[in-house]
């Protein structure tokens, strides 16, 4: 595909590892069973916990009868929210925003539960069965203070007050306004609109939430190991609350089985551990089973959308105004607040088009469910959806096609950077590039040939494109969330070299799948001129660097990537002046690759081992004053970070019989800039279509009237197995970024584009009656009743 | 009532005494033995991440009592390859991206074990249906099936 990146002499005649797909250095132990998953911890002679959870959606505690559970056999402690009252300070997820009411985050319910799944007790026994047998024995008295299930609801005038002290449900209020978007909805040539509803979903990581803590009797000191993306704020956040300074509060996230953002928030049960080690002096352990994972972890979307948008009679989109309504769950989450998913909707709904007027308002409403936090796409997913579904309503108005609109819409390669009518600044990327690349890869007019021979047979076929782009990468001058008081914005790498020539490479990310500690390697292999077997990654342990705050936002290539390229030329510096004097050579001629410091154009070179030696061990090789520690530490931001982008192409056939989605073709084309490593980016991009096929087509967490989960197992709660995900053809527009390396973050897209490509696939396939898609997924129940609702009304019609 | 088990894993017998009777096969496997390579995801049988083979054919450990497999000869990812020289499945996965965060991975492999001695001609279709009892939330299946695919051809090779 197109590529604006020229090669310069010296990716000629070295051996690059940047853009090569080189074997993972994770899979070894994993492929072996010697990962060490949170759960895998052996701490010596550890106590487990397990927890009574609510089974009341909004109650007062009355009372709470620990006796009997206290007395079982093997029953150490039966912690509540009164017995650790004076152990630890509340959480809260502080925000600049206006608008905003930050709810404290609790170790265990106090006063009042506000969901169900919400922890109240904790036991703590010497084996997870014992535990789990007393928390049967709890007695618990509730004054049901009446559920709120709907957003709806929620906002009504005589809805229950989930924080009495909020004074309203409606946590977070926010608007984003340019130009007059009623004037131009006015002027329009054609108009399009509906209410769109993507609904809650679970990120379902299949590793469920696990936690040990270790207490170090010797320095009073305590060690979370934490299935946690964001470690590095997960040690701050404990530091805090529990008043521990950071050099006896390490936390650690070693192997971790998949997050999806479901791990990226400070949990209360990552309190409860600490606090309780603390008190009893012992090791703690504690993994959910399935159905606290899915009633307890954070959940996703969960939003209304009212949108209308207006069209010039060109096909561009010149309007777009939208009301969201985010039902966002009992709490705030830490450190991103509630308004981290609802508020990104209306942030993203302009996407990648130039829509010159825009109102977007949103609200985030409590309920009586699990909060809503980070999931994979954040935000983006919904807008996509809303956003591709009125280009496709505008294009069937104005009798365009659908790939021609997005071409008359796209910011084009001379336009940017390209402010959105919301406020987001796009860099230069391939938006275009991406719609022609995904075209031409999908054979779409083949296709669309293909589509008028299939529906003369009376097949329901159909077609669906979505383009998308999101902030990647950001740096100080972007918070992850809004108004959040945490900088987001940058990341350490640290890398040494120590006596026996070895490199290690410390960082504050913390990979949960994504093979950091093989792209990371690449670039320091390349940067540095190391060999990349010699290279040791070592990352998600607040003890590495001195702050960090993990792996999330798409951000780790581009920050952490970022880091190790400055790091790494410091210290290839460092290596240069040694070996310059022990060469005897100027330090512009010697030159560092594989391991080796030479002399350009001979044969004389010293190795990474000898000049270690030289510098730490043997003291007659160097003077005093060049002997300088072979390390090097660098702390990146790239200010404004960056922007990815993709379009996909779906193509679907709907069994009339079954009302089932075949996904008979999957084309992505995306721009991640400088691809590190292809075959781990190519597996990013199917993971997260995956996800999105899980969103279009199954997944969906049912709570009832009475806010009762009753898809809490993954028998009810379906994510899509080997059958249900086709093969996908990944084409790749590498476009360099403005940031170091020219990376740009990936790990997203995949989610954000498959629900809105597959959306559109499926309405086009059902275009014949006329049935339009508005909410998601998509499942054999409602596509009947759409079908069914279009040929009644045509009934009706004929009548 | 306390009990004793007595199997083979991966080749060695391993005896326990003083076993509670509804003590899981997983668990035992986790906490008994040792062996945490064995993964527990679901604890209700549907994302396979826990199996393991019982006397050649791959089962749900944490829908199995450790009596049950009383014994019995069992096979976990401990018993495939090492790091150092990995067995071919292992090495496909390895060459294919067939994992992400590993996870479900020791399923995948054990399944996938089960699934080459008993169908070595399999097709995609019928590589897809033999995992679908096995969740994977990262790879998005793709590379996994083209993992098992190349292992199959590999060992067809070896076994001519």
């Amino acid at each position: 595909m197109s590529s604006d990146r020229l090669a310069q002499p010296a990716d000629v005649l070295r051996p690059r590892h940047v853009g090569a797909p080189i074997k993972r250095t994770e899979d070894p132990r994993l492929l072996t069973g010697r990962g060490e998953y949170t759960a895998d911890r052996k701490p010596d002679r550890a106590l487990h916990v397990a927890f009574r959870r609510s089974e009341q959606p909004h109650a007062k505690i009355i009372r709470i009868d620990t006796t009997a559970a206290s007395a079982t056999p093997g029953v150490v402690a039966v912690l509540t929210a009164d017995s650790i009252a004076g152990d630890f300070k509340p959480v809260i997820p502080f925000s600049r925003m206006s608008s905003y009411y930050a709810t404290p985050i609790m170790p265990l319910a106090s006063g009042k539960v506000r969901y169900v799944g919400e922890a109240v007790v904790a036991v703590i026994a010497t084996s997870r069965y014992l535990a789990e047998d007393a928390v049967e024995l709890i007695e618990i008295d509730y004054e049901p203070l009446g559920a709120i299930s709907r957003a709806g609801a929620a906002v009504a005038s005589d809805a229950p007050l989930l924080h009495e002290e909020a004074g309203t449900n409606v946590l977070i209020a926010r608007e984003f306004k340019k130009s007059d978007v009623d004037a131009d909805l006015s002027a329009a040539a054609v108009r399009v609109s509906g209410r769109f509803e993507m609904t809650r979903k679970a990120p379902l990581a299949m590793e469920p939430r696990s936690y040990t803590a270790e207490y170090d009797a010797r320095r009073s000191a305590l060690t979370l190991y934490t299935s946690s993306n964001i470690p590095g704020i997960v040690r701050d956040a404990l530091s805090e609350s529990l008043g521990i300074p950071g050099n006896r509060m390490r936390v650690v996230a070693p192997d971790v089985g998949g997050s999806f953002g479901s791990k990226g928030s400070l949990y209360p049960e990552e309190m409860l551990m600490c606090i309780a080690a603390r008190k009893l002096g012992r090791s703690l352990k504690w993994t959910a089973d399935r159905l606290e994972d899915v009633s307890s972890s954070s959940q996703a979307f969960a939003e209304i959308v009212d949108a209308e948008m207006g069209f010039d009679s060109n096909g561009v989109a010149i309007a777009l105004k939208a009301d969201v309504i985010g039902d966002i769950g009992a709490y705030s989450i830490y450190p991103w607040t509630c308004g981290l998913e609802p508020v990104q909707v209306v942030s993203f709904l302009p996407g990648p088009y130039k829509i010159g007027s825009y109102r977007g308002a949103v609200r985030g409403v409590a309920t009586c469910k699990p909060p809503t936090g980070p999931y994979r796409g954040v935000g983006r997913p919904i807008s996509t959806f809303v956003t591709e579904r009125l280009m496709d309503l505008g294009a069937k108005a104005l009798g365009l096609d659908p790939l021609e609109i997005r071409r008359r819409n796209l910011v084009r390669p001379n336009e940017f950077p390209y402010r959105i009518a919301s406020g987001i600044i796009w860099d230069k990327t391939g938006f275009i590039e991406c719609l022609e690349a995904a075209g031409q890869t999908a054979a779409y007019d083949r296709l669309r040939a293909q589509q008028t021979e299939a529906r003369k047979q009376g097949k329901l076929f159909g077609i669906g494109i979505a383009s998308y782009a999101e902030l990647t990468g950001i740096g100080s001058r972007i918070p992850a969330a809004p108004g959040m008081p945490i900088n987001t914005g940058s990341e350490t790498a640290k890398i040494s070299i120590d006596s026996t020539g070895a490199i290690t490479a410390a960082f504050g990310v913390a990979s949960h799948g994504q093979g950091l500690e093989t792209t990371l390697a690449q670039i320091i292999a390349d940067d540095l001129g190391a060999s990349f077997d010699d290279i040791r990654v070592v990352q998600g342990d607040s003890d590495a660097v001195p702050m960090s705050t993990g792996t999330y936002a798409s951000r780790s290539a581009v920050l952490g990537g970022g880091a190790a390229k400055h790091a790494s030329a410091l210290l290839q510096n460092k290596i240069k002046r040694v070996a310059s004097h022990l060469l005897e050579a100027n330090n512009d001629d010697i030159e560092v690759s594989g391991g080796k410091a030479m002399v350009s154009g001979t044969d004389r070179f010293v190795t990474f081992k000898q000049i270690a030696k030289a510098v730490y061990s043997d003291t007659r090789t160097l003077p005093v004053d060049a002997r300088e520690e072979l390390t090097a530490s660098y702390t990146y931001d790239p200010i404004n970070g960056t922007t990815a982008a993709a379009t996909h192409i779906a193509v679907v056939e709907i069994d009339p019989v079954t009302c089932f989605v075949h996904i008979l073709k999957y084309v992505v084309a995306e721009d991640c800039g400088q691809i590190i490593n292809p075959m781990i980016v190519d597996g990013q991009v199917h993971g997260g279509v995956a996800q999105g096929i899980g969103a279009a087509l199954f997944e969906e967490l049912v709570y009832d009237d009475d806010a009762q989960l009753l898809t809490a197992s993954l028998v009810d709660y379906v994510i899509p197995s080997a059958l249900e995900v086709p093969n996908m053809d990944v084409v790749h527009v590498e476009s360099q970024s403005a940031v170091a390396g020219g990376f740009r973050g990936m790990g997203e897209g995949g989610a954000i584009g498959a629900p809105a490509a597959i959306a559109n696939a499926i309405a086009d396939a059902l275009s014949p009656f006329g049935a339009d898609v508005s909410i998601l997924p998509m499942t054999p129940e409602r596509i009947f009743q759409l079908i069914k609702q279009s040929k009644s009304k045509a009934e009706e019609k004929s009548r | 009532m306390a009990v004793k088990v007595s199997v083979i894993v991966n080749g060695t017998r391993r005896e326990v005494a003083d076993l509670e009777p509804r003590l899981l096969l997983s668990d035992f496997l986790r906490d008994a033995l040792g062996l945490t390579g064995t993964h527990v995801g679901c604890e209700h049988g549907v994302c396979g991440a826990c199996t393991v083979l019982l006397n050649g054919d791959s089962v749900r450990s944490c829908l199995t009592l450790a009596v049950q497999a009383n014994g019995c000869e069992i096979t976990t990812v401990e018993g495939l390859g090492t790091p150092e020289t990995l067995n071919v499945l292992q090495t496909q996965f390895r060459e294919h991206h067939g994992l992400q965060c590993g996870f479900c991975t020791p399923g995948m492999l054990m399944t996938g074990e089960d699934l080459l001695r008993k169908y070595p001609f399999a097709t995609d279709e019928e590589i897809r249906e033999g995992l679908s009892g096995n969740l994977c939330r990262c790879t998005g299946y793709q590379n996994i099936v083209a993992a098992i695919r190349s292992a199959a051809a590999i060992r067809r090779e070896q076994t001519q």
